[in-house]
């Protein structure tokens, strides 16, 4: 059936749709002439990562984030502002939480990576994540393993008796209160909401 | 991001070497604040010096009783130091006050006493902006500038050092070290480090082409009562719209700085004389110049009630 009003073919249309794709990679091509030559340095970079020695070649500008997820195809670890302000990101290095967007991954030649994929596996999950499972933490997901990285991490640090802003009596013992939970973990955020079931998962896991 | 080539120094003077020989150079410790403006443009370094492997990643005593801590001494390992906590809690008060676990785990002692304004038109490239563009003009001044600050400020630049950590260290009374590409060593003590903006707000602190920040020394502890105080818009990882640093000593003397209302922590030995007369007068003594706008005249009478609680709290 043909329309006299509209007389444009999906083919046609698909055909021109192709022919705009073309010319806005001829444009990007142009645009990175300058970037070419920049885009050829290139660096060696050797990390551990959930326990496996990874050898990569990067530009330097990659970032620990893209180096997990575009090198190494560890998707677990995501992306939310790339600004270091939501914490989607959160993996432990040396046994630290940071935020891999903010951090090159040549920085960390030689370190020692954990990501969502080396805490557990869908047949063995960690303690943690059994608990965010248990509490209904996260709504989308999307913020969980930063969450849950987090969360692992946080706990080591009032074990080691790293204070926080609301901790009362600095040489007094450390310890896992609600109080405490919510303002270590402020660093994590969930636009979903679901803080409240975090918070408990969170706090199971912390007294045991 | 632009590109840039990257190495990692052995030694502080080969770092600061490769620094001051290259235009366009810079240190790298932690990142976080430095990565997040180069993703923007707003910094575009050609080559990044690496200092991490650096031997400056200890806190150790200093003969007068004082300590030394590394320039590459984290955020967390500083606020957690047992020697912080128990000698100079007004620090570990600070640091814990500021960014989020992640952020501290990273940041380091250096990097922090580096970190640049949060202007919100600094940040927007779209904006005129003296310190990201000189000669451009300020499209604060005029604008949005809840967040500004009220003293020490210029006609070309109204931004404040956003840092909660330098602030501690403002009442603490301490140095700073460094090293040139020459070998030379400096020591400049807190309050001379940040500038004020004047007519160059580019230019943030002492510090020269190349110069490396290789530690701050603690003098010995000052005794007395420490307090931090941070008021904000939520109660967590936000930067302050204005924050008290102070020591009070049981006689009611003392040393107050504050935060997020200047282009450097905000002390004076008249403000400091005046704390036993109450936050009334130290205020008049602290912003006694102010040049507030009506989007943050606030900031004054914030300050002098967030003094003021910190005083009642002595007095208790």
């Amino acid at each position: 059936m043909s329309d006299p009003i509209l007389p444009v073919t999906r083919r046609a249309l698909l055909g021109s749709s192709a022919a705009s794709v073309a010319i806005l990679t001829a444009g990007e091509a142009k645009a990175g002439n300058v970037a070419a030559s920049a885009a050829s340095i290139r660096m060696p970079v050797s990390l551990t990562v959930n326990g496996t020695e990874r050898l990569l070649t990067l530009d330097p500008r990659t970032t620990l984030l893209d180096a997990l997820r575009e090198h190494l195809q560890l998707t677990g670890t995501k992306k939310g502002c790339d600004h270091g302000q939501c914490g989607a990101c959160t993996v432990i290095v040396n046994g630290e939480r940071i935020n891999s967007c903010l951090s090159l991954a040549v920085q960390h030649a030689g370190d020692e990576v954990t990501t969502i994929e080396g805490l557990g596996t869908p047949d063995k999950l960690h303690p943690m994540q059994d608990a965010f499972v248990e509490h209904d933490g996260y709504q989308c997901g999307y913020c969980t393993p930063g969450q849950i990285c987090s969360s692992v991490a946080m706990l080591k640090e009032i074990a080691r008796g790293v204070p926080s802003h609301v901790t009362g009596d600095l040489d007094g013992e450390m310890r896992a209160t609600d109080v405490e939970i919510r303002e270590r973990m402020s660093g994590n955020i969930c636009r979903c909401g679901a803080y409240s079931n975090i918070a408990a998962a969170i706090a199971d896991v912390a007294r045991g | 991001m632009r590109s840039f080539t990257y190495e990692r120094a052995a030694t502080p003077q080969q770092a600061a070497r490769a620094v001051g020989g290259k235009p366009g150079a810079k240190f790298i410790a932690g990142g976080t604040n430095l990565l997040d403006l180069m993703k923007l443009e707003i910094e575009t370094p050609t080559h990044l010096v690496d200092v991490q492997d650096l031997p400056l990643g200890s806190i150790e005593e200093t003969g007068e009783g004082g300590l030394r801590i590394g320039a590459f001494v984290s955020n967390t390992a500083l606020s957690a130091h047992p020697r912080i906590r128990r000698d100079y809690a007004v620090l570990t008060r600070a640091i814990q006050a500021g960014a989020s676990g992640q952020l501290r785990n990273k940041a380091t002692t250096g990097g922090n006493l580096l970190q640049r304004t949060r202007c919100p038109y600094f940040y927007d490239t779209n904006m005129p902006c003296n310190k990201r563009s000189p000669g451009s003009g300020c499209a604060a001044i005029g604008g949005f500038s809840r967040q500004l600050g009220v003293v020490g400020v210029s006609d070309k630049c109204i931004a404040t050092y956003p840092g909660d950590m330098a602030n501690a260290l403002a009442v603490l009374d301490a140095v700073v070290e460094t090293v040139q590409p020459d070998g030379a060593t400096r020591s400049i003590p807190i309050g001379a480090f940040h500038r004020l903006w004047g007519d160059t707000p580019e230019r943030e602190t002492a510090l020269e082409k190349g110069e490396l920040i290789t530690g701050v020394v603690l003098p010995a502890p000052p005794g007395g009562r420490h307090f931090y105080s941070k008021v904000r818009d939520r109660a967590s990882y936000a930067f302050a719209l204005v924050s008290v640093a102070a020591v009070i000593q049981p006689d009611g003397s003392g040393r107050v700085a504050f935060g997020g209302v200047a282009p450097r922590p905000w002390r004076s030995k008249q403000a400091d004389d005046a704390l036993p007369l109450g936050a009334k007068a130290v205020i008049q003594q602290a912003f006694a110049d102010a040049s507030p706008r009506d989007d943050n005249r606030f900031k004054i009478a914030l300050a002098e009630r967030t003094l003021a609680g910190i005083l009642a709290e002595v007095g208790s």
